[in-house]
């Protein structure tokens, strides 16, 4: 862990607000994510830190605040852009693609890098035949790092919990992500699923250098694998620092004590 | 026993990922359509050819075409009909205005003409889902049949729009009788559907099918939602189209704005969903289903009340027929609700471990 190089800010977000309607979703929040870090967000039920990813890769757009992606500043995301720029997500509710199989979902992930029309696809031929083994290789690639072999040809709707868990962090990875955003990505999971996940997690950090920002409600997973951790509480940031300044924050412990604001 | 894999390795992408990886598939396929292009000519009647073959085929196309846009790209449609007059008319302009065009490329046309009315009638999609886009392709099934009725220009001003089509050949061919608009049907519906099959197993289909099972997952992971969905109206319109060129002239000869009612969508409709949603062979077999079903009850029902001795008259047996063919329908779907391609697919995984259970 200590030989990894944590870079310059990558990501910075300057007082974002975001609302629904009357509800305030986040208020004023600001933090930074520097290139190659584990960066947590975390906070009781309804805090905001999935809106804040939602914010982050251009699902929702915020009232205010500015994002400074690789010092390019901008006052929203927008999906397809976050996406080209090298975002990739998983999200708290699994949103595979059902129908398809595993081998099909990962195949999808990489759908940015094919250059070649639906002509072309249409007719199989030369370039497009080409560039689907090519992305089939990259694929298998990342099936091999996750070992999901076996299930390579299953729909992913029949697959348990935990494997389509780990299918959905595939379909992030096929796409060489730089910025990894995980929502949840141990919810729901026994402890050896947590393991293998952690694992996963870290070796993608170490292997390739991606930045990751995740969300998580096991404060054990947490504080050991992340570098930074920023504690959001109804909408407003109460905490960010290492995990050891987080977890003797006062106004952390309240809220994670439930104590009346 | 002669269904196996078994010492079938695939060593590299390319062999895994075939259209059939499996020996016995190609070789059925192979013999499928030897058998379709070669011994069918040379056996089958007229009859075969005008009233089953002919139709069977262009309403697989049609399917086809539907399968891709609801099957697919999950986008309900009920214009079907309506892209198919499209490109009947279309060709049949294309024919009467450009005499020295080809015959393939006015049906090609038709059908461009049908996938840009099929993109127009697809900008709903981008905001509304489901039954509410249902019923805005509703709009274009009415609006298309009232447009081709009313400005007699479509039709070159015949009477009540109907058009008549044109002699034609093809590669010096005149298709003048039955096998060859067999064959001329049979080569199109081949080809579009390798062609089909291409898309749906490429970066194209998954597109498709991204927008299909999560559209948020989808726009994450930088498919365009706008250009997926259009695409999807646009290449099935394409289908419907080159149908609906192919039902003015290689089966009825004549047909009018109101032969594509909306009672023809929905029979394209109940194609797909009891062929199997998201198929490409589903669309043959809900095809096979709706049109050739309805003539082979007919076939065996007046021969079977001949033999029981009943004296029945022939319009309480073409109700018999209707009845017949609904309770099929409804025991087909409450036995799989995947369609007849699920049916097909347990089977042949069946056979694969027969004669053992499992």
């Amino acid at each position: 862990m200590s030989e990894r190089k944590i870079g310059e800010v990558i990501l910075d977000l300057q007082n974002i607000s975001l609302r629904f309607g009357g509800v305030k979703a986040l208020t004023d929040i600001s933090f930074d994510v520097r290139e190659h870090e584990v960066r947590a967000i975390i906070g009781p039920n309804g805090a905001g830190k999935s809106s804040m990813l939602n914010v982050i890769n251009g699902v929702y757009h915020p009232q205010e605040g500015t994002i400074i992606f690789r010092g390019e500043k901008r006052h929203e995301m927008e999906a397809n852009a976050a996406a080209k720029a090298g975002f990739a997500r998983t999200f708290q509710n699994i949103a595979l693609f059902k129908g398809m199989s595993v081998l099909d979902n990962l195949m999808t992930g990489r759908n940015l890098k094919i250059k070649t029309n639906f002509i072309q696809q249409a007719l199989w031929w030369g370039p497009a035949r080409k560039e689907e083994l090519e992305q089939r290789r990259k694929v298998e690639e990342v099936i091999d790092f996750l070992e999901i072999e076996h299930i390579r040809k299953t729909p992913v709707g029949r697959l348990p919990y935990g494997l389509q868990k780990r299918v959905e962090l595939g379909r992030a990875l096929a796409a060489e992500p730089q910025i990894l955003l995980l929502d949840e990505p141990m919810a729901g999971m026994n402890v050896e699923e947590k393991q293998d996940m952690c694992r996963f997690i870290l070796d993608v950090n170490d292997q390739f250098g991606t930045t990751i920002v995740l969300i998580e409600h096991d404060m054990g997973v947490v504080m050991d694998i992340s570098d930074r951790v920023v504690v959001l509480d109804y909408g407003k940031k109460i905490g960010d620092g290492t995990p050891d300044e987080v977890r003797n924050n006062e106004e952390v412990i309240k809220a994670y004590l439930g104590t009346q604001h | 026993m002669f269904y196996r894999e078994t010492g079938q390795f695939k060593t590299s992408y390319g062999a895994d990922q075939q259209i059939f990886p499996i020996r016995q598939d190609r070789i059925a396929i192979g013999l499928l359509l030897v058998f379709a292009f070669f011994v069918v000519p040379a056996v089958a009647t007229q009859y075969w050819f005008s009233a089953i073959l002919i139709p069977f085929l262009i309403f697989s196309l049609a399917a086809l075409g539907l399968n891709i846009l609801t099957g697919y790209a999950g986008q309900l449609s009920l214009g079907s009909a309506a892209f198919m007059a499209v490109g009947a008319f279309g060709a049949y302009n294309f024919i009467l205005r450009v005499p020295e065009i080809p015959a393939i490329l006015a049906f090609l046309m038709g059908g461009v003409c049908a996938a840009g009315v099929g993109i127009l009638f697809g900008l709903p999609s981008l905001r509304i889902k489901g039954f509410y886009l249902a019923v805005a392709t509703l709009a274009a099934q009415f609006f298309v049949v009232w447009a081709l009725t009313k400005f007699g220009w479509f039709s070159n001003y015949s009477s009540s729009g109907v058009i008549s089509s044109q002699d034609f050949s093809v590669f010096g061919f005149a298709i003048d009788s039955p096998v060859r608009k067999y064959l001329l049907t049979l080569s199109i519906v081949a080809i579009m559907g390798l062609l089909a099959k291409n898309m749906a197993r490429s970066n194209t289909g998954r597109s498709w099918m991204a927008v299909r099972d999560m559209d948020v997952a989808a726009e994450v992971i930088g498919i365009p939602l706008m250009k997926t969905k259009l695409l999807a109206f646009a290449v099935s319109s394409f289908y419907c189209g080159v149908a609906g060129a192919l039902v003015a002239y290689c089966y009825l000869g004549t047909v009018e704005p109101d032969y594509f009612t909306l009672d023809l969508s929905f029979r394209i409709l109940f194609m797909v969903i009891i062929g199997g949603v998201g198929t490409i062979l589903g669309s043959f077999f809900g095809a096979a289903f709706i049109v050739l079903l309805p003539i082979f009850l007919n076939i065996v029902l007046h021969p079977l009340f001949a033999i029981l001795g009943i004296e029945i008259s022939s319009a309480v047996v073409s109700n018999m027929e209707l009845m017949v063919f609904g309770g099929l329908i409804i025991f087909f779907l409450a036995v799989e609700p995947h369609g007849l391609a699920r049916l097909w697919q347990i089977g042949k995984e069946k056979l694969r471990i027969w004669p053992f259970p499992h």
